[in-house]
Protein backbone atom coordinates (compact mmCIF):
# COMPACT_ATOMS: atom_id res chain seq x y z
CA UNK A 1 0.00 0.00 0.00
CA UNK A 2 1.32 3.72 -1.13
CA UNK A 3 1.65 6.64 0.98
CA UNK A 4 -1.60 8.23 1.43
CA UNK A 5 -3.25 11.56 1.62
CA UNK A 6 -5.52 11.75 4.56
CA UNK A 7 -8.83 14.00 5.35
CA UNK A 8 -9.70 14.42 8.62
CA UNK A 9 -13.20 15.89 10.35
CA UNK A 10 -13.58 16.54 13.99
CA UNK A 11 -14.71 19.66 15.85
CA UNK A 12 -12.11 19.00 18.07
CA UNK A 13 -8.39 19.55 17.11
CA UNK A 14 -7.43 16.94 19.87
CA UNK A 15 -9.44 14.26 17.76
CA UNK A 16 -8.12 15.03 14.66
CA UNK A 17 -4.56 14.49 16.39
CA UNK A 18 -5.74 11.17 17.91
CA UNK A 19 -6.75 10.24 14.55
CA UNK A 20 -3.69 10.96 12.51
CA UNK A 21 -1.75 9.53 15.32
CA UNK A 22 -3.81 6.20 15.09
CA UNK A 23 -3.38 5.96 11.14
CA UNK A 24 0.65 5.99 11.97
CA UNK A 25 0.26 3.28 14.50
CA UNK A 26 -2.36 1.20 12.79
CA UNK A 27 1.22 1.25 10.06
CA UNK A 28 -0.64 3.86 7.32
CA UNK A 29 1.78 5.61 5.90
CA UNK A 30 1.04 9.20 5.54
CA UNK A 31 1.82 11.44 2.60
CA UNK A 32 -0.43 14.23 3.69
CA UNK A 33 -2.64 14.68 6.21
CA UNK A 34 -5.38 17.61 5.99
CA UNK A 35 -7.74 18.90 8.53
CA UNK A 36 -11.14 20.24 8.96
CA UNK A 37 -13.32 21.61 11.65
CA UNK A 38 -17.01 20.42 10.28
CA UNK A 39 -18.56 19.22 6.71
CA UNK A 40 -18.28 22.41 5.14
CA UNK A 41 -14.64 23.06 5.26
CA UNK A 42 -14.32 19.56 4.21
CA UNK A 43 -15.95 19.92 1.10
CA UNK A 44 -14.15 23.24 0.66
CA UNK A 45 -10.69 21.44 0.98
CA UNK A 46 -12.20 18.82 -1.42
CA UNK A 47 -13.00 21.04 -4.19
CA UNK A 48 -9.13 22.40 -4.39
CA UNK A 49 -7.17 18.79 -3.20
CA UNK A 50 -7.18 15.26 -3.84
CA UNK A 51 -6.75 12.84 -1.03
CA UNK A 52 -7.04 8.76 -0.78
CA UNK A 53 -9.29 8.92 2.01
CA UNK A 54 -11.88 11.17 4.35
CA UNK A 55 -12.45 10.04 8.11
CA UNK A 56 -15.19 11.75 9.14
CA UNK A 57 -16.97 12.77 12.59
CA UNK A 58 -20.96 12.91 12.25
CA UNK A 59 -22.09 15.51 15.77
CA UNK A 60 -20.32 18.51 14.04
CA UNK A 61 -21.43 22.30 13.97
CA UNK A 62 -22.38 23.63 10.53
CA UNK A 63 -22.31 20.83 9.05
CA UNK A 64 -22.78 17.01 10.72
CA UNK A 65 -20.80 13.95 9.12
CA UNK A 66 -23.90 12.93 7.61
CA UNK A 67 -24.43 15.87 5.33
CA UNK A 68 -21.17 16.12 4.46
CA UNK A 69 -21.01 12.61 3.21
CA UNK A 70 -24.44 13.21 0.75
CA UNK A 71 -23.22 16.24 -0.27
CA UNK A 72 -19.77 14.82 -1.39
CA UNK A 73 -21.42 13.06 -3.86
CA UNK A 74 -21.37 16.71 -6.09
CA UNK A 75 -17.86 17.19 -5.29
CA UNK A 76 -16.49 15.93 -9.02
CA UNK A 77 -12.93 15.98 -7.99
CA UNK A 78 -14.34 13.97 -4.52
CA UNK A 79 -15.80 11.53 -6.60
CA UNK A 80 -14.85 7.72 -5.27
CA UNK A 81 -13.00 9.31 -2.34
CA UNK A 82 -13.94 6.31 0.78
CA UNK A 83 -15.11 8.02 3.72
CA UNK A 84 -14.74 6.31 7.20
CA UNK A 85 -17.39 7.76 9.90
CA UNK A 86 -15.34 7.43 13.18
CA UNK A 87 -17.59 8.71 16.18
CA UNK A 88 -19.13 8.15 19.69
CA UNK A 89 -22.46 7.45 18.60
CA UNK A 90 -22.29 4.00 17.94
CA UNK A 91 -25.81 3.44 17.68
CA UNK A 92 -27.15 0.94 14.94
CA UNK A 93 -29.43 3.33 13.52
CA UNK A 94 -26.04 6.20 13.36
CA UNK A 95 -24.30 3.09 11.49
CA UNK A 96 -27.18 2.46 9.05
CA UNK A 97 -27.54 6.34 8.46
CA UNK A 98 -24.08 6.37 7.76
CA UNK A 99 -24.18 3.61 5.13
CA UNK A 100 -26.61 4.61 3.38
CA UNK A 101 -25.64 8.29 3.26
CA UNK A 102 -22.39 6.72 1.14
CA UNK A 103 -20.02 6.27 3.76
CA UNK A 104 -17.77 3.01 3.45
CA UNK A 105 -16.88 2.00 6.88
CA UNK A 106 -17.65 2.83 10.37
CA UNK A 107 -15.25 3.31 13.73
CA UNK A 108 -16.57 3.59 17.28
CA UNK A 109 -14.64 6.05 19.49
CA UNK A 110 -12.25 5.55 22.03
CA UNK A 111 -10.77 3.21 18.99
CA UNK A 112 -7.41 1.10 19.07
CA UNK A 113 -4.40 0.88 16.18
CA UNK A 114 -6.07 -2.25 15.33
CA UNK A 115 -9.23 -1.18 14.77
CA UNK A 116 -8.33 1.39 12.68
CA UNK A 117 -6.17 -1.34 10.74
CA UNK A 118 -8.99 -3.74 10.20
CA UNK A 119 -11.41 -1.51 8.97
CA UNK A 120 -9.26 0.85 7.11
CA UNK A 121 -6.19 -0.89 5.15
CA UNK A 122 -9.44 -3.23 3.18
CA UNK A 123 -10.52 0.27 2.22
CA UNK A 124 -7.47 1.31 0.78
CA UNK A 125 -6.20 -1.54 -0.83
CA UNK A 126 -9.63 -2.09 -2.48
CA UNK A 127 -10.76 -4.76 -0.71
CA UNK A 128 -13.31 -3.41 0.12
CA UNK B 1 -24.45 -6.69 28.34
CA UNK B 2 -27.40 -5.14 30.55
CA UNK B 3 -30.61 -4.20 28.31
CA UNK B 4 -31.83 -0.71 28.53
CA UNK B 5 -35.45 -2.01 28.03
CA UNK B 6 -34.69 -3.43 31.99
CA UNK B 7 -33.61 0.09 33.10
CA UNK B 8 -33.18 -0.83 36.73
CA UNK B 9 -35.17 2.00 38.60
CA UNK B 10 -33.81 1.28 41.61
CA UNK B 11 -30.93 3.06 43.48
CA UNK B 12 -29.54 -1.21 43.90
CA UNK B 13 -30.02 -1.91 40.30
CA UNK B 14 -28.81 1.51 38.89
CA UNK B 15 -25.65 0.34 41.18
CA UNK B 16 -25.08 -2.47 38.77
CA UNK B 17 -24.10 -0.10 36.60
CA UNK B 18 -20.88 1.37 38.42
CA UNK B 19 -18.55 -1.81 37.04
CA UNK B 20 -19.48 -0.70 33.57
CA UNK B 21 -18.82 2.78 34.11
CA UNK B 22 -15.30 2.07 35.46
CA UNK B 23 -14.36 -0.28 32.55
CA UNK B 24 -15.88 2.33 29.99
CA UNK B 25 -13.52 4.72 31.34
CA UNK B 26 -10.53 2.45 31.69
CA UNK B 27 -11.05 1.42 28.15
CA UNK B 28 -11.07 5.57 27.06
CA UNK B 29 -7.61 5.50 28.44
CA UNK B 30 -5.76 2.38 27.59
CA UNK B 31 -7.07 3.18 23.72
CA UNK B 32 -6.73 6.93 23.59
CA UNK B 33 -4.10 7.80 26.04
CA UNK B 34 -2.56 4.65 26.43
CA UNK B 35 -2.62 5.10 30.32
CA UNK B 36 -3.86 2.55 33.11
CA UNK B 37 -5.78 4.20 35.13
CA UNK B 38 -5.44 2.50 39.01
CA UNK B 39 -8.33 2.03 41.97
CA UNK B 40 -7.07 4.92 44.05
CA UNK B 41 -4.96 3.70 47.57
CA UNK B 42 -6.23 6.39 49.58
CA UNK B 43 -9.07 8.36 49.59
CA UNK B 44 -7.52 11.67 49.83
CA UNK B 45 -9.72 14.86 49.72
CA UNK B 46 -7.88 17.15 47.14
CA UNK B 47 -10.17 19.95 44.85
CA UNK B 48 -10.78 18.76 41.82
CA UNK B 49 -11.04 22.14 39.53
CA UNK B 50 -11.81 20.72 35.58
CA UNK B 51 -15.01 19.39 35.87
CA UNK B 52 -16.22 17.53 32.37
CA UNK B 53 -19.67 16.94 31.84
CA UNK B 54 -21.95 15.62 29.06
CA UNK B 55 -25.52 15.50 29.44
CA UNK B 56 -27.79 12.46 28.34
CA UNK B 57 -31.07 12.17 27.13
CA UNK B 58 -34.03 10.12 25.93
CA UNK B 59 -34.35 6.84 27.75
CA UNK B 60 -31.65 7.46 29.95
CA UNK B 61 -31.50 10.97 31.15
CA UNK B 62 -28.67 12.73 33.07
CA UNK B 63 -25.29 14.20 33.37
CA UNK B 64 -22.22 12.12 33.19
CA UNK B 65 -19.19 14.16 34.56
CA UNK B 66 -15.58 13.83 34.83
CA UNK B 67 -13.69 15.54 37.25
CA UNK B 68 -9.91 15.72 38.03
CA UNK B 69 -7.58 18.57 38.76
CA UNK B 70 -5.50 21.01 36.40
CA UNK B 71 -2.41 19.16 36.73
CA UNK B 72 -4.30 15.69 35.52
CA UNK B 73 -6.70 17.93 32.68
CA UNK B 74 -2.67 18.89 31.51
CA UNK B 75 -1.29 15.34 31.45
CA UNK B 76 -4.13 14.10 29.69
CA UNK B 77 -4.40 16.70 26.74
CA UNK B 78 -0.40 15.82 26.53
CA UNK B 79 -1.37 12.63 26.12
CA UNK B 80 -3.72 12.80 23.49
CA UNK B 81 -1.59 14.97 21.84
CA UNK B 82 1.92 13.45 22.45
CA UNK B 83 3.26 16.90 23.79
CA UNK B 84 4.79 18.10 26.67
CA UNK B 85 2.52 18.28 30.13
CA UNK B 86 3.70 21.98 30.33
CA UNK B 87 2.77 23.34 26.83
CA UNK B 88 -0.81 22.37 26.94
CA UNK B 89 -3.10 25.15 27.33
CA UNK B 90 -6.17 25.83 25.04
CA UNK B 91 -6.33 22.04 24.40
CA UNK B 92 -6.72 21.35 28.35
CA UNK B 93 -10.97 22.18 27.17
CA UNK B 94 -11.15 20.35 24.09
CA UNK B 95 -9.43 17.02 25.50
CA UNK B 96 -10.99 17.01 28.53
CA UNK B 97 -14.25 17.41 26.67
CA UNK B 98 -13.55 14.89 24.43
CA UNK B 99 -12.72 12.09 27.41
CA UNK B 100 -16.30 12.20 28.85
CA UNK B 101 -18.11 12.67 25.96
CA UNK B 102 -16.27 9.13 25.05
CA UNK B 103 -16.77 8.09 28.41
CA UNK B 104 -20.18 8.78 27.90
CA UNK B 105 -20.58 7.24 24.71
CA UNK B 106 -18.52 3.84 25.36
CA UNK B 107 -20.76 3.55 28.81
CA UNK B 108 -24.24 3.43 26.80
CA UNK B 109 -22.47 1.47 23.89
CA UNK B 110 -22.52 -1.12 26.94
CA UNK B 111 -26.28 -1.47 27.56
CA UNK B 112 -27.78 -3.09 25.03
CA UNK B 113 -30.64 -0.57 23.72
CA UNK B 114 -29.65 2.22 25.44
CA UNK B 115 -27.25 2.82 22.59
CA UNK B 116 -29.67 3.68 19.89
CA UNK B 117 -32.20 4.92 22.48
CA UNK B 118 -30.02 7.59 24.61
CA UNK B 119 -28.55 11.32 22.41
CA UNK B 120 -25.54 12.74 24.22
CA UNK B 121 -24.92 16.66 24.20
CA UNK B 122 -21.99 18.35 23.33
CA UNK B 123 -19.60 18.40 25.92
CA UNK B 124 -19.38 21.26 28.65
CA UNK B 125 -15.72 22.25 30.53
CA UNK B 126 -15.76 24.04 34.01
CA UNK B 127 -12.82 25.39 35.58
CA UNK B 128 -12.54 26.31 39.26
CA UNK B 129 -13.49 24.30 42.20
CA UNK B 130 -15.37 26.81 44.24
CA UNK B 131 -18.82 26.01 43.07
CA UNK B 132 -22.24 23.93 43.77
CA UNK B 133 -23.55 21.42 41.77
CA UNK B 134 -27.02 20.41 41.74
CA UNK B 135 -28.83 17.98 39.89
CA UNK B 136 -32.45 17.09 39.03
CA UNK B 137 -31.20 13.74 39.53
CA UNK B 138 -33.71 11.07 41.13
CA UNK B 139 -30.82 8.54 42.19
CA UNK B 140 -27.53 8.42 44.32
CA UNK B 141 -24.87 9.16 41.72
CA UNK B 142 -22.84 6.38 40.30
CA UNK B 143 -19.40 6.92 40.77
CA UNK B 144 -16.28 5.21 40.08
CA UNK B 145 -13.21 6.85 41.41
CA UNK B 146 -9.88 5.79 40.13
CA UNK B 147 -5.80 7.66 39.53
CA UNK B 148 -3.90 8.56 37.01
CA UNK B 149 -0.02 8.69 37.67
CA UNK B 150 -1.14 9.15 41.32
CA UNK B 151 -3.75 12.10 40.73
CA UNK B 152 -7.70 11.31 41.51
CA UNK B 153 -10.11 11.19 38.57
CA UNK B 154 -13.71 10.81 39.82
CA UNK B 155 -16.27 9.88 37.02
CA UNK B 156 -20.17 10.31 38.04
CA UNK B 157 -23.29 9.46 36.15
CA UNK B 158 -26.44 11.46 38.07
CA UNK B 159 -29.49 9.78 36.45
CA UNK B 160 -32.66 11.86 35.86
CA UNK B 161 -35.74 8.94 35.20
Amino acid sequence: MNSVRALIVDDSSVMRKLVERGLKQAGIMLDEVLEAGNGAEALAILQESKVDIVLCDINMPVMDGLEFVKQLASVEKAKGVPVVMITTEGSESHVVQALTSGARGYIRKPFSAAQIRERIVPILSGQA
Amino acid sequence: MKNATELPMTDDGYKSWVPLLDLATREVFEMMLGSQLRAPETEAEIPLDVTSMVGLAGQLCGILSVRCTRKLAALMASKMLGTDPDTAGPEIPDACGEICNMVAGNFKNKISGLSDGCMLSVPTVVTGSDYQMRSLSDYPALEVRLELEGMPIIVSLEIHS
